[in-house]
């Protein structure tokens, strides 16, 4: 996408391609705190009803949900922005003490022509921060390997019981238009 | 005003008489008391243990709810850890999960972290929280006999159900159930799902 609004944008393809990987992968539990950038996602995920989506009121609720339906049978998913990755470090660390999957879709602020300073912060601090939680961390700079990307994911998370990360960059998801 | 009335309630007779008749209940319970009180009432592997992650223990509750709804699940913290969290209030009562209760051993202070007073002492009603927040069923419980009634609560009424019992902070036995988290989960999953938890 250009920084000036086009007239009429196509719908990008990936977030589609993120939903059908979501169902290839058994993905049972979706839990969100919404961001722009999951907007088509969570809205599928939203009118699929074999998928159980939970709405958050804070990420952190997201990692204890996703323990929660480990411990019950249920793959899972949780999708945030950046921002919300702060409010998550200290929850992380009952994932890595009980060796539980975590299959993490992160949209991404504060970093490819981000427009709002305060959103620089957390945003050059994601990679870094979910790394020290002990969080395996995955960047993605093109929407073309987003899906697959999430896919390898969900292999590393429910295979080998690790804590995943997929932070799709801000350069697949485009500029905020402040216009709007 | 909470803090007012008398409280004579103790903490682990309450626990033993609610996990008593059991059945195939699943049971989260918060770091700290909460998890020392299951412990003295009788280790179980349908008993999953938070040693940490603190505020997390009621939306653990509803990950595993809604992955078994066939299964009642009983989420068993205290007042401090409940608060940590309390956006979960919020969460739970949307996604609306008939087969979980929350309960709240409610002892009014940071027992863990040398009994200093917590917001329930001084005003905070967790079960109107609970309430306001679109909880169906709410209670706070006080007295032996309201422990009895709280019973049906947790085990039966259609949730989310919350039940806050306000008990004493008079000492009790340190008792300490496993600790290794990878063991805790290992144990609960094989309990609740058999052969399928190694897949």
């Amino acid at each position: 996408m250009a920084a000036t609004r086009k007239k009429k944008a196509a719908a990008p393809t990936w977030p589609a391609e993120v939903f059908k990987t979501l169902k290839d992968a058994d993905i049972a539990q979706v839990s969100y705190v919404p961001d722009a950038g999951h907007t088509a996602l969570i809205k599928s995920c939203l009118a699929d009803n074999r998928i159980k989506t939970t709405r958050l009121t804070t990420e952190e609720e997201g990692i204890a949900l996703s323990l929660g339906a480990w411990l019950g049978g249920d793959r899972s998913a949780l999708l945030m922005q950046s921002s919300g990755v702060g409010n998550c470090i200290n929850m992380l660390s009952i994932i890595e003490e009980t060796r539980s999957p975590l299959l993490m879709l992160v949209t991404m602020r504060g970093e490819w022509g981000e427009f709002n300073p305060w959103q620089i912060p957390m945003g050059q601090g994601t990679r870094k921060s979910l790394e020290d939680a002990g969080v395996i961390v995955y960047h993605v700079e093109d929407a073309n390997d987003v899906a697959e990307t999430i896919y390898a994911a969900s292999q590393i998370a429910f295979n080998s019981y690790r804590a995943v990360a997929v932070l799709i960059g801000q350069r697949v998801i485009g500029f905020k238009d402040w216009r709007k | 005003m909470a803090g007012k009335k008398k409280i004579t309630l103790n903490r682990r007779e309450v626990v033993a008489r609610i996990v008593k008749d059991r059945g195939d209940m699943l049971m989260v319970t918060g770091l700290g008391s909460a998890t020392w009180d299951a412990a003295a009432a009788g280790d179980h592997p349908n008993n999953f243990y938070l040693w940490g992650g603190m505020g997390g223990a009621a939306v653990t509750g509803l990950g595993l709810a809604r992955a078994q709804p066939d299964r009642r699940v009983i989420v068993l913290t205290g007042d401090g850890e409940m608060l940590m969290g309390i956006g979960a209030l919020a969460t739970i009562a949307v996604a609306a999960p008939p087969n979980l209760a929350i309960c709240v051993i409610d002892n009014q202070h940071y027992g863990e972290t040398g009994m200093q007073e917590a917001h329930t002492s001084h005003g905070v009603d967790l079960a109107g929280m609970a309430a306001a927040a679109g909880f169906a069923t709410t209670a706070t419980v006080w007295t032996k006999k309201d422990v009895d009634t709280a019973l049906p609560l947790l085990y039966e009424t259609k949730g989310p159900v919350f039940v806050d019992i306000k008990v004493s902070t008079d000492p009790v036995p340190m008792i300490l159930p496993m600790r290794d988290g990878t063991a805790i989960r290992a144990r609960f999953r094989e309990a609740v799902l058999g052969a399928r938890a190694y897949d």
